[in-house]
């Protein structure tokens, strides 16, 4: 699965997107928890963003699976 | 149709009016209705930074009636990279005092109202009682918090703008059929978790074309054209000249405006966020007074006395690389470890030595210095004011940023 990431993502992953290895439909929640595995240093940022599942606005109970685009988008605050 | 109840019955355009916004008569959509609706609105800016500039410039060439402005602060020499209000000779001057002028340059019909303090909870609601839209072009999360839950309970829309070095985002919050502010991010980010223009730098354009973009919703709600961004997030990427959007749509469970609200009155917004809102508050992160790390401040003449009596001491440099490029202490040998790594390479520094922790302003090292203190480190010292404050105070060759 190919995840978009943005913003202070991006800047922390060094890349716009991820792909995670996504084999069976599960919730964005543990989606969450399976990157911040193999990727620590994303997990406080992805718990404060704002994600979508093929561009809608999704929550954390949101099932997603291998073909679906998830994206994070997360808060940023300049002006 | 019209997406905000303005009437401009009664209002006239006079004859040099009608000369100065024909190119907005004569466009399908506006005419003669839509600009006296302009003259009829109202407008309040929070912020006259990055976002506040085109979208003051741009709504006052427009024809909006009435721009009111918030904003406490002067103008900066780091601003002119990219707030397009100012010039050069303005350096030092309030913003609101070049503001007003610069808006009464470009369109002597539009009434300005400028309010020179900090938005805060005491003053939100009575500030934004009098007009119709409210624009959010703030530069941190406590006042992005209250201008949305003002906005929300005073029913106003709140154009959204928000920007993060080479990347923007846009939408219409608070309108009756569409999401807030909380409704995508209901709890602010840690503090630290997300770095200001001030600590993560900004594309200066960039706040230009999220700026422009809010104006030209602000003139969409107030004369009905087209579709309003209410339940869409637009996220810009400049560095890939990329438009992403998101659909939005209210959330149900959200506090401040979902089915069951527990948010009904403002709130103090630096403790919920932990952080402070402006340069002159005296917040105080709570971490700080919670820990019983006190983190010893030495200052720019000490650390100088002491380099010119020839002492050997280590100074850690926490800032990024390409700060480093900009100025550093190399000459009296300070090192690199940016903050985010400090940790990370602990096993480099010896606890036992003593040391000064610098970075730009003072900030940064004194989060380092927490940091480390636990991991005994207790002969550290916070360069207070950083490298700016000794390039201003001490070696004015090296420049500040």
């Amino acid at each position: 699965m190919k995840i978009k990431l943005f913003a202070t993502l991006k800047e922390t992953a060094g890349s716009g997107s991820i792909e995670m290895d996504v084999q069976e439909t599960m919730t964005v929640a543990a989606l969450v928890e399976q990157i911040g595995r193999q990727f620590p240093a994303l997990k406080p940022g992805l718990t404060v963003s704002v994600v979508s599942v093929n561009r809608d606005f999704a929550d954390m109970s949101t099932l997603v699976g291998a073909a679906d685009e998830v994206a994070f988008f997360p808060p940023v605050s300049g002006g | 149709m019209s997406f905000i109840n303005i009437s401009a019955d009664g209002v006239e355009l006079s004859t040099e009016e009608v000369k100065r916004y024909s190119r907005h008569l004569i466009l399908p959509d506006v005419g003669v209705e839509g600009q006296k609706k302009l003259k009829a609105s109202s407008v309040l800016l929070i912020g006259a930074g990055g976002l506040g500039s085109p979208l003051a410039m741009y709504l006052a060439a427009a024809g909006v009636g009435r721009i009111g402005i918030v904003d406490y602060d002067t103008v900066d020499f780091t601003n002119l990279q990219r707030q397009v209000l100012y010039s050069t000779e303005d350096v030092g001057k309030t913003k609101l005092e070049v503001a007003a002028a610069r808006i009464k340059g470009i369109n002597p019909f539009a009434q300005v109202d400028t309010y020179n303090e900090p938005l805060t909870s005491y003053n939100a609601k009575k500030i934004f009682a009098p007009y119709d839209i409210i624009i959010d072009g703030t530069d941190n999360f406590p006042t992005r918090y209250l201008v949305n839950d003002a906005s929300v309970m005073l029913g106003k829309p709140n154009v959204y703008g928000s920007i993060f070095r080479f990347e923007g985002q846009l939408s219409v919050f608070g309108m009756p059929d569409g999401p807030c502010y909380r409704c995508l991010y209901p709890e602010p980010p840690p503090p630290g978790l997300v770095p200001s223009c001030a600590e993560g730098g900004v594309l200066g354009v960039l706040p230009g074309i999220v700026g422009t973009m809010q104006a030209a919703e602000a003139i969409k709600l107030i004369t009905g054209v087209g579709t309003p961004m209410t339940n869409r997030l637009l996220l810009f990427d400049a560095s890939e000249m990329e438009f992403n959007e998101m659909r939005l749509r209210k959330n149900p469970n959200c506090v401040l405006c979902g089915d069951n609200p527990t948010v009904t009155e403002l709130i103090d917004y630096e403790v919920f966020c932990g952080m402070p809102a402006h340069d002159h508050s005296t917040y105080n992160n709570g971490v700080v007074e919670e820990s019983d790390i006190e983190v010893r401040q030495m200052s720019l003449q000490t650390l100088k006395s002491r380099l010119d009596a020839g002492e050997d001491l280590l100074i850690l440099d926490v800032r990024e690389p390409h700060e480093w490029e900009i100025s550093n202490l190399s000459n009296h040998g300070s090192f690199l470890i940016p903050k985010g790594k400090v940790l990370e390479r602990i096993a480099e520094l010896d606890p036992n030595v003593e040391m000064v922790v610098q970075c730009r302003t003072g900030g940064r090292s004194a989060d380092v210095i927490r940091q480390l203190v636990p991991h005994g480190f207790n002969n550290l010292w916070n360069l207070d004011g950083g490298i700016n404050g000794w390039a201003t105070e001490i070696d004015t060759s090296i420049p500040t940023y």
